[in-house]
């Protein structure tokens, strides 16, 4: 255990300029920039605010940061995913002339996610107040979500990189997976009616539903569910465990097949 | 002497599986697997290659193409993991393989001196110190802020070396690569080496030059199928090795 801490240690400056290169690399030529982390997530609102709210006459005015909410979780739990998938293959390069953990691929490229995702937190700031839901001291809670939701993305990043090196098509398969996941994380639309029906468990299988909720929750000024926040901690440290182990136990055999 | 050992390769064993038909989907795998197709060849690129390299021995590895010269370069860097066997070393080990290769395209030259230094291990405030000395061995002058999908092969290579040679490592792995850039470049390289030399640096060395290996090294084993054949000073192995070509 002593050698890994010393061996991530190491290669610490390694992570931090993986990430760095991410977020860098990741608006380069585009004229607004990193503007683009606050633009894209409030344009997609306001669309889904029109089409959900008017459309379907979801007369909640706070519907646009429920929409916030959900949709900017999900959309960094999908690139950060995405990203860890194809960390291994897309830096092939590298691995197959150094020796690098390998783990630092999948990882930076979560963090990196992750920065993005807090940046574009600004936005949800910003609508909030813009509609008037002010903090009350539930907000602090929100930071639990947001972690566990660093853990779980990680978690089954680690796990889809591993298997991503041997069998290829999973990227079509995941991006399946994602679409599911996504309708099934309520993010436009409100659960209650879903929840009743004999479909709920569909949700409170879903971890990523569990963490928008408990995010609205605290987003809202009430407390959070603890049977929800119960099962998305057992989620965030088995898929974390599972991917490590998994990773681990594979990563030597990744040279033969990138 | 036994103090002085830097590096102890010992019974290494490599085995690749070579399957008949490369599976990389599931459909085919499962349908492999369930017609019971999925038979492997096994192929062993080293077997039981045992040798140990005391402070400054410069070794020669030789042997035709595909007698696994270079598995093993990458085994004893670290990059492949030996089915058998250990290899132990000491210091640092420098791999100078197919250089710049872990260049990021779209990274300027500067950034990726930072990315492939972190890539090698050094740490930012060693790289914030040798960057102009970096830049300026480089010979890359206003290009540096360039991105290097627009460096031509030998600047990348150029780039990639004066990153790579930084630190004096214990164990440097050459492979093919003092045919770095052009005629005045390859004389500055070969010179930095040669200076690593006299310092007492333990080398490991690939080439199908013949003649280089002669001029670099004083040790050599020769590899074929996978095993060594023969050993001992480069004199003696090129000779045999000599014959093997003719």
């Amino acid at each position: 255990m002593k050698t890994y801490i010393e061996n991530f240690k190491k290669y610490r400056f390694l992570l931090w300029e993986l990430v760095k290169k991410g977020v860098k690399l990741k608006y380069r030529r585009s004229y607004l920039g990193i503007l683009w982390t606050l633009l894209e997530p409030l344009f997609t609102m306001i669309v889904l605010s029109v089409v959900f709210g008017t459309l379907f006459n979801n007369k909640d005015p706070h519907f646009p940061v429920y929409i916030l909410c959900g949709r900017l979780m999900y959309s960094f739990f999908s690139s950060a995913t995405n990203g860890a998938m194809k960390a291994i293959r897309t830096n092939a390069g590298m691995i197959k002339k150094v020796y690098v953990p390998k783990y630092i691929y999948p990882l930076s490229s979560v963090l990196f996610n992750y920065i993005i995702f807090a940046i574009s937190l600004i936005v949800l700031v910003a609508v909030a107040t813009v509609l008037k839901v002010y903090p009350t001291i539930y907000l602090l809670q929100a930071i639990v979500p947001l972690i566990l939701l660093l853990f779980t993305a990680f978690g089954v990043g680690m796990i889809l990189s591993t298997m991503a090196v041997f069998f290829r098509d999973l990227e079509y398969l995941w991006s399946v997976g994602l679409m599911m996941i996504m309708y099934a994380s309520a993010i436009f639309y409100k659960p209650e009616k879903l929840l009743k029906s004999g479909f709920g468990w569909i949700l409170k299988c879903n971890p990523l539903y569990l963490l928008i909720h408990n995010f609205r929750q605290a987003v809202y000024g009430r407390p959070m569910n603890m049977h929800f926040l119960a099962a998305s901690v057992v989620f965030a440290i088995v898929s974390v465990i599972v991917g490590l182990i998994f990773f681990y136990k594979k990563q030597d055999q990744f040279i033969l097949y990138i | 002497m036994a103090n002085k050992e830097v590096l102890r390769v010992e019974h290494v064993g490599m085995k690749f599986n070579l399957s008949q038909e490369k599976v990389d989907d599931l459909k085919d795998y499962v349908i492999k697997l369930i017609k019971r197709q999925l038979s492997y060849n096994e192929f062993w690129a080293l077997k039981d290659i045992n040798f140990s390299l005391n402070k400054g021995d410069r070794l020669g590895i030789l042997g035709l193409n595909g007698a696994g010269k270079s598995t093993l370069l990458k085994v004893i860097a670290g990059v492949l993991k030996a089915t058998e066997g250990t290899v132990t070393s000491k210091g640092k080990i420098a791999p100078l393989l197919e250089l710049g290769a872990g260049f990021d395209q779209q990274y300027t030259g500067r950034e990726n001196i930072y990315l492939y230094g972190a890539v090698l291990g050094f740490s930012r405030k060693f790289l914030d110190e040798k960057l102009d000395e970096i830049i300026e061995f480089s010979e890359l002058g206003k290009f540096i802020d360039v991105p290097v999908k627009n460096y031509s092969s030998g600047m990348k290579s150029r780039l990639g070396f004066s990153v790579a040679t930084l630190v004096e490592p214990d164990i440097l792995i050459l492979d093919e690569v003092l045919s770095v850039g052009d005629a005045k470049f390859r004389k500055k390289s070969e010179a930095k080496i040669m200076s690593m030399f006299d310092k007492g640096v333990t080398v490991l060395f690939v080439s199908h030059s013949l003649e280089q290996v002669q001029r670099l090294c004083n040790k050599a084993i020769l590899l074929e199928k996978g095993r060594i054949i023969s050993r001992g000073s480069i004199e003696e192995v090129s000779e045999i090795y000599e014959q093997k070509t003719k």
